[in-house]
């Protein structure tokens, strides 16, 4: 048998029918649906008076447009109600699992699927979501999907899909002191651009790679789409074995273990081919901060705001100069001088409890500057649970940010969380695009202990300075 | 459910940004949409809604446009397929650009939309074109896969055989794939579940 790549064995096992010059007909092992990539969906199987395939394989949550304030309170925006009325109406009409507000299964969607056991090596998963992505770091083929494919997915569970191309990033060495796995895949995104990836699904291996722990995985993985990559992958090893035992979904004891033999299956083979190479030196990688409107704009904190003049081509310096003009920076500030107004530690990309603990260790016995507003936004119950728990909550609120219920939150402004215009935020999520926070808000990508130091000191500094103390 | 795609001429709008991303095609407050109709007004919204704004979409001359020009990564980041209803709901058959985003692309396709992918200097060409000329459109013709002016230039488009024919013949996805149902139940059988309810 010749030797492959993680993403063919995931892919040849699932292939379900294939023809000369078609797509690949795919089974999905796992749908997830939020609320609002799935109402159109739900009323096309309706019209066409068709019924959910698996709902055993299909799982909803509520997470876009949840306000993370008191949740007992009746939701105040008509349209955001009509959202959620719906995703509970066809939950329960289509016979779908639903983790409703209020219950402990409850988060964002892409933190609670590896919680709960759900996202497993070795799977196809898919969302209407294009951070599906994430679930990539168990070892899964995961990606997003448009609303048209939620129906198809519903009511079929396969998908048609062109074969992509396979990318190896290969990140070697040791991580530095401060910078962590949110650096490694802005520094990434900054390196290949934002259409580096398309047409791609990426493997990330390494031994930098191996080295993170598993919600660090996630990191890397989730941002895979803002590089053009509609997954990327990590693949399982006993860390993943250890991280998914005792997991809500997931049975014990010798099925486990059986299921854990399966999963460890799924590597890429020695001398297995990639259609494309590229690797990066861990050392090499300083904390990032993003400084325009794709994640691609993407500098070291201890660099400048590039000066649109240095590039070569007219459509770029074009870019950059409609980037700094709406996100206000002029070229040559250095990074460490930009202030902010808001801080924002929440998303998909870093809402997990060891997040949360690195965040809350460089705030401990320290406080929010006077001119920022900062808060927290857990990436779903259970980790509200844990860091509660663990005491985080209380050592944010001293330092004095708000604490608040899990959700999308501020990573787009879909709910009551949002960037009034021109305010300036530090995000740990993953799109600085114009408007992304609210419109006219201006957004700066950072990993979590960069947006608690910036929470601190009222500008970016170099954490790196920090992180020993 | 799509119509099936004719051969159309239409008017060409020009867009002249990269990376354009789908949170600039529709804004987020549009996504709490239930249907996938009358999004037009969210189409390009903070663009086209900013004081003074000299947004393409904006210029009396582009207002009855079916086609759009424009460049590299037409469409990138989030999902939201609303970017592609609300292009649908606006008039726009067809856009033109040197390359797509993945996931949007897929959209596009499945929405009767249809992508032309063309090299950079034949995008090039095409904004150079609409500078000169205060009318111009492009014809369309899918069975061929080329792109023609009423100046004689034209130029070639690669598509994939099964979105073509798709698109040609307005066909439903979920009928095509119910035609595997057998191969389908195969693969279940082989795969339980894995999750203890």
């Amino acid at each position: 048998m010749a030797a492959q790549t993680l993403f063919e064995k995931i892919w040849n096992s699932h292939v379900v029918h294939e023809a000369p010059g078609e797509p690949a007909l795919l089974y999905i092992d796992l749908h997830l649906i939020h609320e609002v990539t799935s109402p159109q969906a739900f009323e096309g199987l309706a019209l066409d008076g068709r019924k959910v395939r698996r709902p055993e394989r299909t799982f909803a949550t509520l997470d876009h447009n949840v306000p993370t304030t008191d949740r007992s309170l009746p939701i105040t925006d008509p349209d955001s109600k009509l959202q959620i009325d719906m995703m509970r109406k066809n939950c329960r009409d289509f016979g779908v699992r639903l983790f409703d507000l209020g219950e402990v299964e409850q988060g964002i969607v892409h933190v609670i699927g590896p919680e709960l056991g759900l996202s497993q090596p070795g799977m196809t998963i898919v969302c209407g979501d294009s951070h599906t992505a994430t679930h990539g770091a168990m070892g899964a083929l995961a990606f997003g999907i448009g609303t048209s494919e939620v129906e198809h997915v519903l009511a079929t569970q396969c998908l048609w899909q062109a074969r992509p191309k396979t990318m190896e990033i290969r990140v070697d060495g040791k991580l530095g002191l401060g910078v962590t796995a949110k650096d490694i895949i802005l520094g990434i995104i900054g390196r290949i651009t934002t259409d580096g990836g398309t047409g791609y699904v990426i493997e990330y291996r390494g031994s930098a790679i191996e080295a993170l722990s598993m919600e660090e995985r996630m990191t890397v993985c989730n941002m895979s789409i803002e590089g053009g990559a509609r997954a990327g992958m990590i693949a399982a090893d006993r860390k993943t074995v250890d991280y998914l035992r005792g997991r809500r979904y997931l049975p014990s004891g010798a099925q486990f273990d059986r299921l854990a033999a399966q999963w460890l299956t799924y590597r890429t083979d020695e001398g297995a081919k990639f259609d494309r190479s590229i690797a990066f030196d861990a050392a090499a990688i300083a904390p990032q901060v993003t400084w325009g409107t794709n994640p691609g704009m993407v500098t070291e904190v201890t660099s400048k705001v590039p000066d649109p003049s240095s590039y070569a081509d007219a459509t770029s310096r074009r870019a950059v100069e409609l980037a700094l003009e709406y996100m206000g920076l002029a070229p040559g500030t250095p990074i460490t001088d930009v202030k902010v107004d808001r801080v924002f530690i929440g998303s998909c990309t870093n809402a997990r409890v060891s997040d949360l603990q690195a965040a809350a260790a460089i705030v401990k016995g320290r406080r929010v500057a006077a001119t920022v507003h900062a808060m927290v936004v857990p990436g779903s119950q259970l980790v509200k649970n844990e860091a509660e728990k663990l005491g985080l909550d209380r050592v944010f609120k001293e330092a004095g940010f708000e604490w608040r219920e899990a959700g999308c939150s501020m990573c787009l402004g879909m709910n009551p969380d949002i960037l009034k215009p021109g305010e300036r935020c530090a995000s740990t999520s993953n799109r600085n695009f114009e408007g992304r926070q609210g419109k006219g808000g201006r957004t700066h990508l950072v990993s979590p202990i960069m947006a608690a130091a910036a929470a601190v000191a009222g500008h970016f500094v170099d954490v790196r300075d920090w992180a020993s103390r | 459910m799509i119509k099936p795609l004719k051969n159309f001429t239409g008017l060409v709008a020009p867009l002249d940004r990269p990376n354009v991303d789908t949170d600039q095609i529709i804004p987020k407050q549009f996504l709490k949409a239930v249907v996938r109709s009358g999004l037009a007004k969210g189409l390009f919204y903070d663009w086209r809604n900013q004081p003074d704004s000299q947004f393409v979409l904006n210029q009396p001359r582009f207002e009855k446009a079916t086609i759009l020009v424009a460049r590299a990564n037409f469409g990138c980041g989030s999902s939201r397929e609303h970017a592609v209803w609300a292009l649908a709901d606006f008039g726009f058959k067809a856009v033109i650009a040197p390359s797509f985003a993945d996931i949007f692309k897929n959209n596009c396709l499945k929405n009767g939309i249809l992508t032309i992918i063309l090299k950079p200097a034949e995008t090039d060409a095409i904004f150079e074109a609409i500078k000169v000329h205060q009318d111009y459109r492009l014809a369309v013709d899918l069975p061929a896969q080329k792109v023609t002016d009423e100046f004689g230039w034209s130029a070639h488009f690669e598509i994939d055989p099964f979105p073509k024919r798709c698109l040609l013949e307005g066909l439903d996805d979920i009928a095509l794939t119910l035609m595997q149902d057998e191969k389908i139940k195969a693969h279940e059988s082989n795969h339980p579940v894995p999750y203890k309810f």
